[in-house]
């Protein structure tokens, strides 16, 4: 049983063919490496998945079921989370406020809803533990570095029962050792059988952690093959257009 | 420590100990200076420690601070309110109408408090649904709500107020247990407003804001439900000093309160409310308003002429936002 399947994905943008009738299919604790050169559509993919917006025609399955998202929350709800560029964090506050921001736990004193802040310590704290950072939910965002920053992030995604975790770009813009910190926490989503979608320009981290590499080129998926299979070079032909396809 | 447990890493957190912590505060080192140009007065003047004066100098500051608590939460949500000065004299000037014209209080209260919100939903609106900059819209609420004022009292000083006369002035001008009633007051909603920073949502998510506009647009924070509600807040403040000030001064004039927003803004920003939004606490916008308003006086016990007040004032702002940036370089 695949937990994400997309059948014949199309976008257009007036006369700009986005996406042409790609189709994929993802199994829990997948990781996928999605490539593709600028205005490839790799974006227009993930904003498809994560429900910013309808694709032209196609469909898109969550664990065999069949999905309409009108808005980011209604793929929220099916399972589908996302980690963006920016990571959507707050940095003048705690790692524990920042997990659950939008999503604070209340109890009620009286007739006041107050903040729970003993749960949310608690709570950020196991899923820091369980993706093996050391994170400190007290701390302030400002003061962490990129690979904690990163972890903060993907604590948030482990708070609903997510089972896809689209990431955008993660380690883009930060240094060599955090890169592996970020990696690691990809294995431990992993692990715990949540499917990653890892859209990413960086060929090493690629292939370091993606079981599976998927190749975008002009809205038209060229590649979808087995990480082991597959090599750099080849990867980078088929982004550019020099293979046409796999 | 080779395998901490989870509640050990819950408790761990950058600074060790609170003496640490608590230097680490911008605000310490007011309190500090407050404190110090206290003793100095005290030394220094023979007026400064009477009771007279400690008694106008807590109630002076009060009307600052209880504004400065509105701007803060304005503040730390990434905005700025310079119509508070406005709010207030259209608040007095309603409550003032209202109440020479024979009503009781509290229709007066509550209407002038109505008033207030509703001057704070425009400025809302317009900055969170219109998407208009703060500077702008506020700057032009400054202008219309003491024009408005002006209308409303065809600009001629109030001082009758009708059966609740006495109740007014005792309200504003009044003590208990020896703490003038607005200081009572301000200290009350200090408290509230701390507590709402700090435990509702509401506060969370106005931090979060001022913190990452767009992070709190992606994790579904109402962002511009939340924005609304802060300008109502800053001037709801606004209007209860409005309300006090009125019982306090017995009269009202359509020039109360002209020039006010930059003393609440100093306030506020003394006491560590971050002007780039994300920082400031209740707290810290009292404890602002208490320094400025001992600079004030000590000023006049001083001999020094009322017109260095605004160099001061000016001169604060300036220190305090140099102050926070070269903290933060220094992190």
């Amino acid at each position: 049983m695949s937990v994400l399947e997309l059948r014949n994905i199309s976008k257009r943008y007036g006369a700009i063919q986005a996406l042409n009738n790609v189709s994929l299919a993802i199994e829990p604790g997948e990781v996928v490496g999605l490539m593709g050169d600028n205005g490839a559509g790799k974006s227009t993919l993930v904003k498809v998945i994560a429900g910013n917006f309808a694709p032209t025609s196609g469909d898109v399955f969550i664990s065999d079921q069949k999905m309409a998202f009108h808005k980011p929350l209604d793929a929220q709800k099916a399972g589908i989370e996302v980690v963006y560029q920016d990571l959507a964090i707050c940095n003048n506050m705690s790692a524990a406020s920042n997990v659950f921001l939008g999503r604070e736990p209340t109890r009620k004193i009286g007739p006041i809803k107050v903040v729970d802040y003993a749960f949310m310590r608690k709570r950020s704290a196991e899923l820091f533990a369980r993706l093996k950072s050391e994170t400190r939910p007290r701390d302030l965002v400002h003061k962490m570095s990129g690979g904690q920053r990163q972890a903060v992030a993907i604590a948030r995604t482990l708070l609903s029962d997510a089972k896809i975790v689209l990431m955008d770009e993660p380690t883009a813009a930060i240094s060599v050792r955090q890169v592996a910190e970020v990696l690691n926490l990809i294995r431990q989503l992993s692990d715990h059988g949540i499917a990653v979608v890892l859209i990413s320009h960086r060929m090493p981290d690629v292939f370091d952690v993606a079981s599976k590499v998927v190749v975008l080129r002009r809205g038209e998926l060229v590649a979808n093959k087995k990480a082991s299979a597959s090599s750099p070079e080849e990867i980078t032909g088929l982004i550019t257009g020099a293979i046409e396809s796999a | 420590m080779a395998n901490p447990s989870l509640a050990d890493v819950i408790n761990r957190s950058q600074h060790h100990g609170w003496a640490a912590r608590i230097v680490n505060q911008q605000i310490f080192w007011v309190f500090l200076a407050a404190v110090f140009a206290c003793l100095a007065l005290t030394v220094l003047t023979d007026s400064f420690a009477t009771e007279r004066n400690l008694f106008n100098v807590t109630r002076n500051f009060a009307f600052v601070g209880i504004i400065a608590l509105g701007m803060t939460a304005v503040i730390a949500s990434g905005g700025i309110d310079l119509s508070v000065g406005s709010t207030l004299v259209i608040s007095a000037m309603t409550v003032s109408v209202i109440m020479s014209a024979g009503m009781p209080f509290w229709a007066g209260c509550i209407a002038a408090l109505a008033v207030s919100l509703l001057v704070g939903a425009v400025n809302g609106v317009l900055i969170a649904y219109a998407k208009m900059p703060p500077f702008v819209v506020t700057l032009g609420m400054l202008s219309v709500a003491r024009s408005l004022a002006m209308v409303l009292s065809d600009n001629k000083m109030i001082y009758e107020f009708g059966p609740d006369h006495d109740f007014l002035l005792w309200l504003g001008g009044g003590a208990t247990f020896g703490l003038p009633h607005p200081l009572i007051i301000m200290i009350i909603l200090a408290c509230l407003t701390a507590f709402a920073f700090r435990h509702l949502r509401w506060g969370q998510h106005l931090f979060a804001i001022g913190g990452n506009e767009n992070a709190a647009v992606l994790t579904g924070i109402p962002v511009a439900r939340i924005k609304v509600s802060v300008y109502m807040f800053s001037a709801l403040m606004a209007g209860i000093a409005g309300v006090l000030e009125v019982g306090w001064l017995g009269g009202v004039t359509t020039n109360l309160g002209q020039a006010m927003e930059l003393t609440v803004i100093a306030a506020a920003v003394i006491g560590g409310a971050n002007l780039a939004g994300g920082g400031g606490t209740a707290f810290g916008a009292v404890v602002g308003a208490l320094l400025i308003e001992v600079i004030r006086n000590s000023l006049i016990l001083l001999g020094i002429s009322t017109f260095w007040q605004g160099t001061f004032v000016g001169s604060f702002i300036v220190i305090a936002v140099a102050f926070d940036r070269f903290r933060q370089k220094k992190v």
